[in-house]
């Protein structure tokens, strides 16, 4: 007897024709709809079980509830399929190549996971006493002591909750620091490719925001800088490297200047990932800036948060940071200071508190087994490796696509306007939804706003050689299809993600931002 | 190093393709004479097996609030939450990707955004909710500012129920502007006559309940004369899971709701991140910070669901958005909805009963003991004690013990002297008899 060594097909029979196909559910495949919570769920449904309750006398002084909670809810294995069929609909680094400029998608080690689930971490109340948390304080101080070095840094303020939040902080150090010489400076510049959150930071804190215009090389002109500076300028806030994927090769000069005007300089941390290990931003007279530990230092997006963006700071802002932080002594012993009380037994001047607790513990978990797990050697290497990355994807794009500023080496990530699609009929969003159907996220689309149509690429260090040659590969075929005319496919893309182009018009015009039934 | 795909071959190819030398070519703009060449204070990259024991020794210098009887609320509370939700939150499609700026590709973490908004939303009694603030304290503060913007005025009066970070947070992010903020000193009874500090310069008027002491308040009178003077009543909570049991804010007349959100799905984590809740009425919607899901569909008419009302936000307003917050708690919140989901309305009165039931049981052992005060008519699941010592000393004489009695009002309030012998005590679903008999017990035995 012959085996049958044909076996089943394993090519469609009519190619093309599966995602076509019509079903009775609507589902495809392995591609399962889900409804919403509100249309599955049951009130009485419940995925806990409780002990019974023997009657007591209650306590809530007549303010108990007069309608039951108005919640569905799902048994376990209910629940458990609600939220992976939810998952299946996203895009994620674990998936593939996320290249979005500014926002520095790598990899998310499981031990950082796994690290910041220890009970003695993980389950752990921010008011026990501290004699029962000495590790704790332990892990936050060694996590501040590998930020000051790689930032050469005097201080650092731990608890902002992001990255907008560290912005907020720092320049509430800043102007904590005015105010203690006397002064009522209140005009921050800002360069107008720096991140909407900077402008929006400044003027939270009352600071009136005055614009820098970019030189046509797409960084900061020293000389526009200095023509702004007066008495009445508090700061400025610049992102280095900047987020046209440039390195402000005049800072030191720039920060000369705004020294010398009496004024400090806010450094916006983002794309910290470019220079870790290569540059201090406190030799080139940074005087504070927040550091992403979602994207620098690889703690999860989770899908828009949490963030942690503690700021370091010079030793002229040091003595405003905010309540509460962990103080060295002479002998290097940590102390954690939690009030203004207390911090002014020591004569500093915290200009207040800006969260409840501590900040992102669990974040600093993650951070620190990052850091301890590249070392100083592979946190080096991975600054290289990222900005060798978008250089290489610069140079083998450049025949094809239009590179905004091509004069000066990329630093992490590589911006592209829409030059290369003139004529075509097919825009920096037809081109960034055709990617989808290849199987990739998007890059950052028309950001910074500083070119036309701005493509942003950041492949980070994560990827392979392969991963980053397919990546390029495909872009050139789409850069390639844009020209051959074929503007009506890119129009109609998406077409094989879970959802077509969505229509974000409809969903500002009339907002339901609520399930109505 | 594990994490760097790059071999040094396809390095030293890549370099050629680029058309440089070497690497540090691409880093030629930065100033020649800053640049480093290592970092001598910072050892060598490490195994997986070496960092895990480094953490791990650091770790075993804690004591795990489940380690022991454990009574620490005061702003975060030690629930039990079901491994589901752990397990979930850990999918690679939710923990891994961004911020859904791509809908198309977003749809998962989409879809949990409006049902998370919609349970805070229903859970509050308000009408609509954002996709969650870093936290309750930050999600206050921001709801002054709202309140500031609505009204357009800059003055607001906050209960001295008001957890006293928050309080703090709300004083930092007021200070800056010049607004005005009027606290009541702590409210130790619960019968603190805010309305006469309710005039016609008001914006806001901010009311913790359960309050930082435990005491439950009656919404109604303030927000009645808080709408006769044209302010806002913002009601705000550090136990979510007290809205199981109490009447919501919005049906006692809270203009805006904001909240700590920790208790459902998410671990203590000696601080953070936890998830800020945040409502308020529909008409209110374009003045709230933060980021907001809406409804819509796709190009095929398919129900769909994207960010919106982004002109209120930073990279199209700058400098005249709403606020500066840019991220919300992601994870964090889709926790806090897989919990939620998970108990459903039936299930979280059921788990706030269970809460409240050991918080009598254990108030009512405490208050036995000679000596020891209980200052609330009303409590939850979080009540206050008037001790005859200093509640700092015995809280560490307890700890030393192996139990983690409650907070020392003074920790938060270190300039009041009256507060020095006040104990902040929570007790939740996780204590058990034998944990309310060990309290009582070395209490008891501190104070003889």
């Amino acid at each position: 007897m012959t085996m049958n060594n044909v076996g089943r097909p394993t090519a469609p029979v009519i190619p093309g024709a599966a995602a076509a196909a019509s079903t009775f559910t609507g589902n495809q495949g392995l591609a399962i709809e889900e409804p919403l919570l509100f249309e599955v769920g049951r009130p009485d449904a419940s995925g806990v079980d409780f002990d019974d309750v023997d009657a007591f006398e209650s306590r809530l002084g007549g303010l108990g509830r007069t309608a039951p909670v108005d919640l569905p809810g799902l048994t376990e294995p209910e629940t458990m399929r609600h939220y992976v069929r939810l998952s299946r609909q996203n895009y994620a680094i674990d998936l593939g190549l996320y290249p979005l400029g500014s926002c520095t998608m790598k990899h998310n080690p499981r031990l950082n996971e796994a690290m910041a689930r220890l009970p003695g971490f993980g389950d752990v109340h921010p008011l026990q006493p501290l004699s029962t948390v000495s590790g704790a304080v332990e892990l936050i101080a060694e996590l501040g002591r590998w930020l000051l070095e790689l930032a050469g840094m005097a201080s650092v303020a731990m608890s902002p909750k992001a990255g907008a939040h560290g912005e907020m902080c720092g320049m509430a150090t800043i102007k904590a620091a005015i105010v203690d010489r006397g002064e009522a400076r209140d005009v921050v510049l800002v360069p107008e490719s720096a991140h909407g959150t900077n402008p929006a930071s400044a003027a939270q804190l009352g600071f009136r925001v005055v614009g820098v215009p970019a030189r046509a090389d797409g960084t900061v002109d020293p000389e526009e800088v200095r023509k702004r500076l007066g008495p009445d300028v508090a700061a400025i806030m610049l992102t280095n490297p900047n987020t046209c994927g440039l390195f402000e090769r005049d800072i030191v000069e720039i920060a000369e200047a705004v020294h010398a005007a009496g004024a400090y300089f806010y450094a916006d941390g983002a794309n910290f990932n470019a220079i870790v290990g290569k540059v201090r931003p406190g030799d080139l007279g940074v005087d504070a800036m927040h550091i992403n530990l979602h994207k620098t230092f690889s703690t999860p997006h989770g899908g828009g948060g949490p963030g942690a963006g503690p700021v370091v700071l010079s030793d002229r802002l040091a003595p405003y940071a905010p309540v509460p932080f962990v103080r060295f002594d002479k002998d290097g012993t940590a102390e954690f200071v939690e009030t203004r009380k207390a911090a002014g037994e020591r004569e500093l001047k915290p200009f207040g508190r800006i969260t409840a607790f501590h900040g992102q513990m669990g974040m600093f978990v993650r951070a620190l087994a990052y850091m301890l797990s590249h070392g100083a050697d592979g946190l080096k290497q991975a600054s290289e490796d990222a900005v060798l990355a978008a250089n290489y994807v610069k140079a083998r794009l450049k025949d094809v696509m239009s590179v905004a500023f091509p004069e000066r080496p990329a630093m992490h990530e590589v911006l592209f306007d829409d030059h290369f699609l003139e004529g075509t009929g097919v825009t920096t969003l037809d081109f960034a939804k055709a990617m989808i159907d290849e199987g990739f996220h998007p890059m950052t689309m028309y950001f910074p706003l500083v070119v036309h149509g701005a493509l942003l690429i950041e492949p980070t260090e994560s990827e392979s050689k392969a991963s980053l040659d397919q990546f390029i590969g495909t872009l050139r075929h789409l850069a390639e299809k844009a020209r051959a005319g074929d503007v009506a496919a890119f129009k109609a893309a998406p077409h094989l993600a879970p959802r077509r182009r969505v229509d974000e018009t409809l969903a500002a015009r009339q907002p339901k931002l609520v399930y109505q039934g | 190093m594990r994490y760097l795909p790059l071999s040094d071959t396809d390095r030293a190819d890549m370099l050629s393709a680029i058309g440089v030398a070497s690497i540090d070519d691409l880093f030629a703009d930065l100033p020649a004479e800053k640049r480093l060449a290592m970092l001598p204070k910072l050892p060598p990259h490490a195994s997986e097996q070496a960092v895990a024991r480094r953490l791990g020794t650091m770790a075993a210098k804690n004591t795990p609030a489940g380690s022991v009887p454990f009574f620490i609320g005061a702003g975060a509370y030690r629930h039990h939450v079901p491994a589901t939700v752990d397990h979930l939150i850990q999918r690679s499609e939710f923990l891994t990707s961004y911020t859904p700026y791509q809908p198309e590709i977003a749809q998962g973490t989409l879809q949990v955004l409006f049902e998370f908004q919609t349970q805070v939303a229903r859970l509050t009694g308000m009408e609509v909710a954002n996709a969650s603030m870093y936290d309750g304290s930050t999600g206050l503060a921001e709801a002054v500012l709202m309140a500031h913007r609505v009204t357009k005025r800059d003055k607001a009066v906050l209960s001295g129920g008001v957890h006293p970070h928050y309080r703090g947070v709300v004083e930092t992010v007021t200070r800056f502007p010049g607004h005005t903020v009027e606290s009541l000193p702590p409210d130790l009874s619960g019968t603190e006559d805010i309305l006469a500090a309710i005039d016609e310069t008001t914006s806001c008027v901010v009311v913790q309940s359960p309050s930082f002491y435990g005491h439950l308040y009656d919404l109604r009178p303030v927000a009645e004369k808080a709408h006769a003077v044209g302010a806002l009543l913002i009601a705000v909570f550090t136990e979510v899971v007290s809205l199981g049991l109490i009447e919501p804010p919005g049906a006692q007349g809270a203009d805006i709701v904001v909240g700590e959100g920790q208790s459902l799905g998410n671990p203590l984590s000696f601080g953070g991140p936890y998830v800020g809740l945040f409502a308020t009425r529909q008409k209110y919607v374009r003045q709230m910070p933060g980021r907001l899901c809406g409804e819509t569909v796709d190009a095929d008419g398919r129900r769909s669901f994207v960010l919106t009302l982004s002109t209120r936000e930073q990279h199209i307003r700058r400098e005249k958005a709403t606020s500066n917050i840019c991220t919300n708690a992601g994870l964090c919140s889709l926790a806090f909805s897989i919990h939620l989901t998970l108990l459903g309305g039936a299930g979280l009165t059921k788990l706030a009963r269970l809460n409240h039931a050991n918080a009598v049981k254990l108030a009512d052992a405490l208050a036995a003991l000679p000596g020891v005060e209980l200052l609330n008519r009303t409590f939850f699941n979080e009540f206050a004690l008037r001790l005859p010592k200093n509640a700092s000393v015995l809280v560490e004489t307890l700890a030393a013990r192996g139990i983690l009695a409650g907070v020392p009002a003074s920790r938060l309030e270190p300039n009041r002297p009256e507060l020095e012998n006040v104990l902040v005590v929570a007790a939740t679903e996780v204590n058990t008899d034998d944990d309310r008999a060990a309290l009582t017990a070395a209490l008891k035995e501190a104070l003889a």
